[in-house]
C-alpha cells in the first residue's frame, strides 16, 4: 500500500529548529521509534539503570565555517553536548564523539578542532572516553561533521519539566542573545557586513551549579535556545505547560551589533541561534537569588528576569512593547531569511 | 541604537498617541490606508495599534512587492531555474514564495541552483564567477529595488558580461494607488505614504491623490514614532479639511527625489502596456520592463518562458484583503489552511504581507 508521505522531501527549514524541524521530528522520526522515554522529547534522555539514574544526549554538529569568532565546531561541539546535559538537571561526566571527515580537509584544520575539543572538555570538567571515525569523499561534506553523545550523572534536587511550571512562575534569561547566530550569518562573508560580535558558544554548567546552590527546589524548567532562538523555546514551553508567557520586551538582553544586524537583515533577534545562554522558568519566591547567584559567576553579568508565566493566553508567547503595546511571539518559521526593502 | 532608540522613545510616543487622542473625532470612523508592506510589519511589530483610538482603523495597501506577484510570474522565473547550466537568483523574500511547482526552496532542495542575494550586484558577480554557467535575477520589488537592478544591468553593460540576464519583474506604485481610489468598494480617508519609494520619486508624483481625489497623503518613516506622526498629520489635515502632500521622513526623503536614480531607471526600463497584480488584476502602465537596447539582458527575451496566466487558489481572498475590503482574520483560510509555513496566498509569504504580519504579531499561533 502507497501511502503520501507525511514530508515530501527534506527542506533547510527543517533543520533550522523551528515549525519545520517539529513537524519531521513528531511527524517521521518518534513514531517508529516510540517509547514513553523518548516522547518526553526533551533535551536529554533519563534513564534507570540498576538503580542509577542518568542522562544520556547526543547532538549533531554541521557548522559553516568551521570556525568563526569567539569559536570553532570543535569547541562548538564539546559545550553544545554538555548544555544539553546541564539543561537536563544533570553534571556532565563523559562524551564520545564521531567525526565525519571531507577527502580534503587539511591535517592543520583537523588539529587545531581537535586541540579545540580537548580544551573545551577540559575547561567543562569532562572526558572524551571514545567515538569513531569515517572518511566522505570529497564534495560529500562541508570539511568536518562532529557528532557526540553525552552521560551525565542526575542532580537529585531538581525536578524539571512543563509539569511543574506554574502562572506566576518568573522567566530567567542568562545572557544577551543571538551573538552565535548573527556571528555565523555573518561569517559566511555573503552579507558585506562586518562587525567585531563573537559567538557566545560557552558551557552554561557554571552558572546552573551556582542557580541549584541556591535554589534547586524553585527551578522548575530549563532549556538552552540554540537554533529557532528563544522564542521557540519558550513556545515549546507553552505548549506542553498549557500556559501562556509574558515577556517585557525592554528587559530583554540584546547586544547592539546584534540588534542592528537584525535591524538592518529584517530579522528577530529572539529567533536567533544562541550557544552559550539558558532559560530557567524559577518560583516567583526565588528568583531573585537565583538571578544574583547567576549574575555573580564570571559571564553572568547580563543575565535578567525577562517575563512570566501565566494562565492565558494558553500556549502562546506574548511580549508587552515598550509603548504598552503587545505582540505575539511566534516559532520561527523556516530559515531566517532577510526582507529586501 | 542611534538612530533607531529616538524614534521608539516610549515618551515621545505617548506624547503623539495623546495628541491624536485630542485630534480625532470621536463619532467618526476613519480609515487610513498604509501604502507600504514595512510600515504594515512595523505596526504590527510595534504593537500601536494597541495604543491608537479604535475608531481609526488602518488598511493595509498594496505596497508588498512579493505579494502583489501573480503565480504565473513565479512559475515563469523558475522554470528558468531548470534550466540546465543556469543560475537563478532572488532576494530572500522570494524564497518562500510557492509557484505551482513549489517555491524557490523547494527547487534548490531538488537540486536546482538557486541562491540568495542581497543585492543585482551579488547576482552580477555570481555571473562573472561563473562564467561556464548562465545566471538570471529574479527582480522584483517597487521604485524602491528597480534603481539598483537598472544599475546592474548598465554595469553589466559596460563590463560586458555575456552570461547575465534579469527577469523583470518591477512595479510602479502610483497606479495601484489609483487603481484602489477608483475601486467601488473602497473608502480610504487618507494615506501614509510608502517611504523607501519616496527616497527615489520623491514627494511630487502623490499630489494626484491630494488634488483629484482630494486625500491627505503623508509620505512617513517606519519606525514608531515615524508612524504615529504620520497619522496625526493625516487627522489634522482632515480636521481642518485639508487634502496636501506631506512629508513626514524628511530625514530621508528628499521632496524632489534622487534624479540619478530616476535617470538610472529611464536609461533602462520602459512602461508595459499592461501588468498583472495578484489580487488586483491587469493594471495599465503599471510596470517596468527592460528597454530593447538591453534586449540581451532580458530573460524573458533569452529565455522561453511559459508565461502561463495562473489563477488563484478560489477561497483565498487576498484580493479583498489587499485592498482593504477585508482584514487578514476575515479570510477563510486565513491561520489554518493558509499560514506562513504553508502560504496559499503571497499576503501570507512576505514578513512584509499583510496576512503574515498578523499572523505573526497579533493572531494565537494556531496549533498543527
Amino acid at each position: 500500500m502507497n501511502t503520501k508521505p507525511k514530508i515530501a522531501q527534506i527542506e533547510m527549514a527543517h533543520g533550522a529548529g523551528g515549525k519545520a524541524s517539529r513537524r519531521l521530528i513528531e511527524g517521521v522520526i518518534v513514531p517508529p521509534l516510540a517509547n514513553r522515554t523518548l516522547q518526553t522529547l526533551s533535551d536529554a534522555a533519563t534513564l534507570t539503570i540498576e538503580g542509577a539514574r542518568i542522562a544520556t544526549t547526543a547532538d549533531g554538529f554541521v557548522v559553516k565555517p568551521l570556525q568563526f569568532n569567539g569559536g570553532s565546531i570543535g569547541s562548538l561541539a564539546v559545550h553544545g553536548t554538555v548544555n544539553d546535559l546541564a539543561v537536563s538537571g544533570a553534571r556532565p561526566v563523559a562524551l564520545l564523539a564521531t567525526l565525519i571527515l571531507e577527502a580534503g580537509l587539511s591535517g592543520e584544520v583537523l588539529e587545531a578542532e581537535m586541540e579545540a575539543m580537548g580544551a573545551a572538555a577540559r575547561a567543562c570538567g569532562v572526558e572524551i572516553v571514545g567515538g569513531d571515525t569515517k572518511v566522505v569523499e570529497h564534495g560529500m561534506a562541508d570539511g568536518m561533521y562532529v557528532s557526540t553523545f553525552g552521560i551525565g550523572a542526575i542532580d537529585e534536587r531538581l525536578t524539571l519539566g512543563p509539569q511543574s511550571v506554574r502562572p506566576g512562575d518568573r522567566v530567567l534569561l542568562s545572557g544577551p542573545i543571538g551573538d552565535h547566530g548573527i556571528t555565523i550569518l555573518l561569517a559566511r562573508g555573503e552579507l558585506e557586513l562586518e562587525s567585531d560580535i563573537a559567538s557566545d558558544t560557552r558551557a552554561v554548567t557554571p552558572f546552573v551549579q551556582a542557580m541549584t546552590s541556591v535554589a534547586a527546589s524553585g527551578i522548575r524548567w530549563m532549556r538552552d535556545p540554540t537554533r529557532g532562538g528563544v522564542a521557540t523555546s519558550l513556545n515549546e514551553l507553552a505548549r506542553d505547560a498549557q500556559t501562556g508567557i509574558v515577556l517585557d520586551e525592554e528587559s530583554i538582553p540584546v547586544r547592539d551589533a546584534v540588534r542592528g544586524a537584525c535591524e538592518i537583515l529584517g530579522l528577530d533577534p529572539l529567533h536567533i541561534a544562541n550557544e552559550g545562554q539558558f532559560l530557567a522558568i524559577l518560583a516567583p519566591e526565588i528568583a531573585e537569588a537565583a538571578l544574583q547567584a547567576v549574575r555573580a559567576v564570571p559571564g553572568g553579568e547580563g543575565a535578567a528576569l525577562i517575563g512570566e508565566i501565566t494562565t492565558e493566553p494558553v500556549a502562546t508567547v506574548i511580549t508587552r512593547t515598550r509603548y504598552g503595546g503587545t505582540r505575539v511571539v511566534d516559532m520561527l518559521v523556516g530559515d531566517p531569511l532577510p526582507r529586501i526593502c | 541604537m542611534k538612530y533607531v532608540d529616538e524614534f521608539r522613545d516610549p515618551e515621545l510616543i505617548e506624547r503623539v498617541a495623546r495628541e491624536i487622542r485630542r485630534t480625532v473625532d470621536p463619532d467618526y470612523d476613519y480609515r487610513i490606508m498604509e501604502v507600504c508592506g514595512g510600515h504594515t510589519h512595523s505596526i504590527y511589530r510595534h504593537g500601536l495599534r494597541d495604543i491608537l483610538p479604535q475608531n481609526i482603523r488602518l488598511v493595509h495597501g498594496p505596497g508588498c512587492p512579493v505579494c502583489v506577484l501573480p503565480m504565473g510570474r513565479v512559475d515563469d522565473g523558475l522554470s528558468v531555474a531548470g534550466q540546465p547550466d543556469t543560475i537563478l537568483t532572488a532576494f530572500g523574500d522570494m524564497m518562500r514564495v510557492p509557484g505551482t511547482k513549489g517555491t524557490p526552496l523547494e527547487y534548490k532542495a531538488r537540486g536546482c541552483d538557486v541562491r540568495m542575494v542581497y543585492s543585482p550586484l551579488d547576482a552580477l558577480r555570481i555571473a562573472q564567477n561563473n562564467p561556464e554557467k548562465h545566471v538570471c535575477f529574479f527582480a522584483i520589488g517597487f521604485e524602491t529595488t528597480a534603481p539598483s537592478t537598472a544599475l546592474t544591468i548598465l554595469r553589466a553593460k559596460a563590463e560586458g558580461v555575456k552570461n547575465f540576464s534579469v527577469f523583470c519583474n518591477h512595479v510602479t506604485i502610483l497606479p495601484a494607488i489609483r487603481a484602489i481610489l477608483d475601486s467601488p468598494d473602497m473608502r480610504i480617508d487618507g494615506f501614509i505614504g510608502p517611504g523607501h519609494v519616496s527616497t527615489i520619486t520623491g514627494c511630487r508624483p502623490y499630489e494626484f491623490i491630494a488634488n483629484h481625489y482630494r486625500k491627505p497623503v503623508v509620505i512617513s518613516g517606519f519606525e514608531p514614532l515615524d508612524l504615529l506622526e504620520g497619522i496625526l498629520m493625516v487627522l489634522r489635515q482632515l480636521r481642518a479639511g485639508q487634502a496636501r502632500v506631506e512629508n513626514q521622513y524628511r530625514r530621508i526623503v528628499p521632496w524632489n527625489g534622487n534624479g540619478a536614480a530616476m535617470r538610472a531607471l529611464a536609461d533602462v526600463f520602459e512602461l508595459r502596456p499592461y501588468f498583472e497584480w495578484r489580487g488586483l488584476g491587469f493594471i495599465s502602465q503599471s510596470a517596468l520592463k527592460i528597454k530593447p537596447a538591453f534586449a540581451q539582458y532580458d530573460s524573458e527575451v533569452r529565455f522561453e518562458l511559459p508565461g502561463v496566466r495562473v489563477t488563484d487558489p478560489k477561497a483565498a481572498q487576498c484580493g479583498e484583503v489587499l485592498k482593504g475590503v477585508l482584514t487578514p482574520p476575515q479570510c477563510k483560510l486565513f491561520g489554518n489552511a493558509c499560514t506562513p509555513e504553508h502560504p496559499i496566498g503571497a499576503l501570507m509569504v512576505s514578513s512584509e504581507g499583510a496576512c503574515a504580519a498578523y499572523y505573526k504579531y497579533v493572531a494565537k499561533p494556531v496549533e498543527a
